[in-house]
């Protein structure tokens, strides 16, 4: 080892200096640095408003379209830093442990069914009326129903942007052909088990295949919402779930009736056995089948099709009454330390963006904005008009800790719905193995 | 390792061992320590705030009803979330599901591995390209792979759906819609993959190899397939041993493919332990039976990786 060098000593001893140096001087004469920024977690721009969500694809870009409506009245894009994550899981994900890493975004989207646990999990605030009237809204200015789903223990959790039900794609074409259009050109009503039946086999006769698509391999969600529509068109049905996830209380005649049903299509050739979400609506779109079941927010990339002519209806009532799964975007305002001027700044994007809903609305979403909704542009809106009226037969999912939209009640049951549809599983099998995988769930006190 | 003196016996009672290393004095000097202790700080910071701290809070919190939206610990569960872990079916499913792949990967990428580098190396000229060839596939991100084996795999309209119906055969829903065949989906996804590793480690080990040893074989009338068996395998019976280990542990800990191409699902068929792990932890928000598991993952792994290095040296001092 050489002797220590004082020279060679001095002159890191003043390069380190000068780097600390430099270091806190960045730190102390500018406070909207990044590196600040990340340490002491201030924001870089105060007057920009952080705003996430979960929009891709058609959805993403309209989303986009009302964002730069609301750039544009304050100050141009450094007004607003948006973000959109993943849908599902990974999403709320995210925006909790944001929120309890204490750096959540000043306004986040959720499904409704998704705000219920957050709001149990502490992770958002209520709204107050005071707080809606502050810009100029009021609860009066919500579809009723939608506005009552949100309400939590008495409070107001969230603000809802739209309804999104399943509904029914048809190809104009197919349908057509196989005599189920009337005059107009719209699909004629297929309510009514043999109505819809009948249906099915006509559109199989002039496809030569299956009459009606829905999603189910790598697909969850869309099995689980064609049950739960089915399921609840029955009538004095029971909730899947209840007393917050805490017991199973489905209704296992209903349940059986509903995937047997499912079953005997299958088998008969009218619904398809198994095909991804983009195999399914492919094959309407190429006419290889008539009926697509999916949400209407697939409105987007079947208007993208060049020549397609398509319809969409609230999926036909083959029960005993209408009934469409259905959940709402809403917005939320996750806990955090607000100034009175801030909040305002929060609740007045929210309502910015409910002024721009008949944007959202060309997206397919059914707006629960009543200004909007009542406006004669949007009734003259098609095909979106022409299933306006599933919004009221909406049913959302069941409350539970673990459930809502692309949660894990979901993932659970609509894998095991899927494997019906593919025949393989039966209804009593499939049941069982919801059980069975559901019971942790069921005896875990919610840890929210 | 040993440079210290062991004062205080004396030279009789030392074992051979501690007397050849007491030969090796430490070319360090006093006080020489502290600063590699300074130069280790910074690594040192990094391994304890992000490999040790978080595994002793795992440790701890497997023993409380740890939430994520919750600050501190919460209520003390004891061996309440073990016990739920393994009484859970679907954790016992997981568990099965990781040694699966585990089981349907390792011999593959192993063997395949082998049988390529040693294909390789034989070839005198453009060996770059078949070098290039397989170990491509291992650059790109799980992500890239995932979203290409998820087109191959497509129900009806995909490229293993296409050859099918080519080959008259009336494609099915897919690989990846069965529960009988999604796991095995997964495992050739990941063999294509990651077979570049363990063939360049294989690479390495062949070129190691003195050419003589085949010539001199060769001059003595042995065939291509006892040079195999009596040179290439022995000599290579080292990096075998790390290939197979580095594979194992590599599988066991599989996550990425899964969580994209399949979810865990059709059901569960092809849930993981890490999947369920994180499930539980970041989406159930329960932190404390997340932990619980891990810790039980953790201990096969380091089971698997003791008795794997036990065979081993087992093996070695029959060799010796």
């Amino acid at each position: 080892m050489a002797p220590r060098n004082p020279a060679t000593f001095t002159r890191r001893a003043l390069f380190g200096g000068g780097l600390a140096a430099a270091g806190s001087l960045a730190l102390a004469g500018c406070a909207t640095s990044p590196v600040a920024s990340g340490l002491v977690g201030s924001k870089l721009n105060p007057s920009q408003l952080i705003y996430w969500n979960l929009f891709g694809g058609g959805d993403g870009t309209r989303m986009q379209a009302m964002e730069a409506g609301y750039e544009k009245l304050h100050g141009g894009a450094a007004s607003l830093q948006a973000t959109t994550f993943a849908w599902g899981n990974p999403y709320y994900s995210k925006l909790t442990l944001a929120t309890v890493g204490n750096q959540p975004p000043d306004v986040a989207i959720s499904h409704l069914t998704r705000a219920k646990p957050l709001y149990d999990g502490n992770i958002i605030e209520p709204i107050t009326e005071a707080d809606l009237a502050s810009v100029g809204l009021s609860s009066s200015d919500f579809n009723p129903k939608t506005w009552a789903a949100q309400k939590t223990d008495g409070n107001n959790i969230a603000i809802p942007l739209d309804t999104h039900p399943i509904v029914m794609f048809f190809n104009t074409a197919v349908a057509k052909k196989a005599g189920l259009l009337d005059s107009d050109g719209k699909l004629k009503n297929l309510d009514g088990m043999d109505t819809f039946e009948s249906a099915l086999a006509a559109v199989s006769k002039v496809t030569g295949g299956p009459a009606i698509t829905v999603a189910n391999v790598s697909e969850t969600a869309t099995p689980w919402r064609v049950f739960w529509t089915f399921y609840n068109q029955i009538k004095g049905v029971t909730p899947f779930l209840s007393n917050n996830g805490a017991d199973l209380s489905v209704d296992e005649d209903a349940f059986n009736t509903v995937t047997s049903r499912i079953q005997s299509w299958v088998k008969k050739g009218w619904l398809n056995k198994g095909l991804d979400y983009a195999g399914a609506e492919s094959d309407l779109f190429t006419g290889k089948t008539g009926f697509y079941l999916e949400g209407e927010w697939e409105i987007t990339t079947a208007e993208a099709v060049k020549g397609l002519k398509f319809g969409m209806v609230p999926i036909p009532t083959i029960y005993d009454k209408a009934a469409n799964q259905a959940d709402s975007h809403t917005f939320i305002l996750p806990r955090k330390n607000r100034t009175p001027a801030e909040r305002k700044q929060h609740l007045l994007f929210i309502k910015q963006m409910l002024a721009q809903s008949q944007t959202w609305a060309m997206g397919g979403h059914i707006p629960a904005y009543l200004p909007t909704f009542n406006s004669t542009a949007y009734k003259k809106l098609e095909p979106q008009a022409d299933y306006a009226s599933a919004a009221t037969a909406a049913v959302y999912d069941d409350p539970a800790w673990y459930g809502g939209s692309g949660s894990t009640f979901e993932n659970t049951v609509g894998a095991q719905l899927g494997l019906i549809q593919q025949l393989a599983v039966s209804p009593q099998g499939a049941m069982d193995a919801i059980k069975s995988q559901l019971k942790v769930y069921l005896n875990t006190p919610s840890p929210l | 390792m040993t440079a210290t003196p062991a004062l205080g016996r004396t030279a009789a009672a030392r074992t051979t061992s501690e007397v050849r290393s007491t030969k090796r004095f430490s070319p360090l000097s006093r006080g020489d320590g502290r600063r590699a202790w300074l130069f280790l700080a910074p690594f040192g910071v990094f391994y304890l705030a992000f490999l040790l701290g978080p595994t002793v809070w795992m440790l701890v919190s497997s023993f409380f009803n740890t939430s994520t939206v919750h600050a501190g610990l919460g209520s003390f569960a004891g061996f309440k979330n073990y016990g739920e872990m393994l009484t859970r079916s679907d954790f016992w499913s997981s568990m099965w599901h990781t040694l699966q792949f585990t089981i349907y990967t390792t011999p593959p990428l192993v063997i395949l591995a082998f049988f390529f580098a040693v294909l390789t190396n034989r070839i005198r000229r453009g060996q770059w390209f078949f070098r290039l060839a397989f170990f491509l596939p291992y650059i790109l991100p799980s992500a890239t792979i995932s979203l290409i084996w998820v087109f191959i795999f497509t129900p009806s309209s995909g490229l293993f759906a296409s050859v099918q119906s080519a080959l008259g055969m009336t494609p099915g829903a897919g690989v990846l819609a069965s529960p009988n065949t999604a796991m095995i989906g997964v495992a050739v996804a990941t063999v294509w993959w990651t077979l570049g590793f363990n063939f360049v480690l294989y690479l390495a080990g062949l070129q190691e190899i003195p050419r003589e040893l085949y010539e001199a074989a060769a001059v003595d009338g042995a065939t291509t397939w006892n040079q195999i068996r009596y040179i290439t395998l022995p000599l290579l019976s080292r990096t075998t041993t790390l290939v197979i280990l580095l594979q194992i542990v590599a599988s066991l800990k599989i996550f990425d493919q899964v969580y994209l191409m399949t979810s865990g699902g059709p059901g569960i068929s092809t849930q993981v332990a890490l999947g369920l792990i994180t499930n539980t932890g970041f989406t159930d928000d329960r932190i404390g039976a997340a932990s619980a598991a891990s810790v039980l993952l953790l201990i096969v792994i380091v089971a698997i990786a003791v008795i794997r290095q036990i065979i081993d040296t087992r093996l070695a001092r029959k060799d010796a």
